[in-house]
């Protein structure tokens, strides 16, 4: 298949290249030239010699986006730093592109819930956060009451 | 300005700020919304409770401003996605019907209106038009559109040597889709009738179906010429 993904950030590069590893074709834009050696981490190789491409440009400039390859895309992954560069770009690939699969990385659970039901594919990465930290502590919690020891709660009153 | 309106404003930049202070003294009731702290507590100091500090494309920010009761909302951050962001949830989430967005790319124009966010303003587009009335060489004047209806008025200056100029309008064959409805002649505006006779020097306004202004410039174009410009209106 062939994947755009916008935003060469921590989760776009690494995103990308795990994908090009897979045996994908992989194109990557960033606004950032700097960003082009974050896809090089742990590659043997440059990232073209890999066949990966790489445009510099902004998400919204139509020009970036079809010579980043927008137009043949099976795959359109919008991670940027911005959660609504991501949901307008994603509803741009969406409607103006006609991509077929398109995913948002929504840092706002609540903005990534509410585009979610309006059927624009989200990732929300604080989600899976939250919910991972509220388990452990969850777990913790049930581990110190199977012991038998709640010391905190039972002991002490309110201050 | 008639009934009292609730409205919202996202961005207190010079735009936002003095929209607010515009419409507080029109007597509406106005929340800012402006999220850097700085210039929060700048703007906070002549508007006080009007203005509130956040994030405007969070929801709960929205809601902690009275987005469910508001009657317009006016987006006019520095940042385009912000402004298409915001202007989409209120409209599609919060069922406020009136919106206006301003665009600060006039590239990003396309995007608004495919996500159906209008109407839009654009500061870029309007000094152009300014330019295009201000100099006549261009030979045509967007004065207004009408998207959804399909029309727009135009504003042309009949030079010296107009193919029309010392004709009747009643003898005039006016492209198809296009009706002439007014004359500026020396400074005064009249609707012409077919006895009306058109002379060098006249600005006519025309109202036309979107696509056929290049048929029109050449209609009102000087004799042998091809208009003063080749360029088109919009």
């Amino acid at each position: 298949m062939f994947v755009l993904v916008i935003g060469a950030g921590r989760v776009g590069s690494s995103t990308a290249r795990a994908l090009l590893q897979d045996g994908h074709e992989v194109s990557c834009l960033d606004e950032d030239p700097e960003s082009h050696a974050r896809l090089e981490v742990e590659l043997d190789g440059s990232w073209e010699d890999n066949g990966g491409h790489f445009t510099v440009g902004t998400a919204l400039e139509i020009d970036a986006l079809t010579e980043a390859g927008v137009e043949r895309a099976d795959v359109f992954i919008a991670a940027t730093d911005g959660d609504n560069t991501n949901i307008i770009i994603s509803q741009i690939a969406k409607r103006r592109f006609n991509v077929p699969t398109v995913i948002a990385r929504v840092l706002d659970p609540y903005r990534a819930e509410w585009y979610q039901k309006q059927g624009l594919h989200t990732i929300c990465p604080t989600k899976v956060a939250i919910e991972m930290l509220t388990l452990d502590v969850r777990q913790a919690a049930e581990k110190a009451d199977g012991n038998g020891a709640s010391p905190q709660k039972a002991a002490e009153p309110a201050e | 300005m008639g009934d009292r309106m609730y409205i919202i404003i996202v961005g207190a930049g010079k735009v936002g700020w003095n929209l607010a202070r515009e419409l507080l003294e029109k007597e509406h009731e106005v929340t800012v919304i402006e999220n850097n702290r700085n210039r929060y507590l700048t703007v906070e100091q002549e508007l006080e409770h009007v203005v509130q500090y956040g994030d405007a494309s969070e929801l709960w920010v929205l809601e902690r401003a009275g987005i469910q009761r508001a009657d317009l909302v006016i987006a006019v951050t520095g940042d385009d996605e912000d402004n298409m962001l915001i202007c989409q949830v209120a409209r599609e989430k919060y069922m406020c019907e009136r919106i206006i967005a301003r665009v600060n790319n006039p590239r990003n124009r396309e995007y608004f209106e495919l996500l159906g966010i209008k109407p839009w303003v654009s500061a870029t587009d309007l000094i152009l038009r300014l330019i295009e009335h201000e100099v006549p060489e261009y030979g045509l004047v967007h004065l207004l559109d009408f998207p959804e209806e399909r029309l727009e008025i135009i504003e042309m200056l009949l030079e010296d040597n107009s193919k029309v100029a010392g004709r009747r309008v009643g003898d005039l064959q006016m492209p198809e889709g296009s009706l002439l409805i007014s004359v500026l002649r020396e400074g005064r505006g009249f609707v012409p009738g077919p006895e009306t006779v058109l002379e060098a020097g006249d600005e006519v306004l025309a109202v036309l179906d979107p696509g056929s202004e290049e048929d029109l410039k050449e209609f009102f174009a000087p004799d042998g010429a091809n208009g003063a410009a080749g360029r088109r209106g919009s």
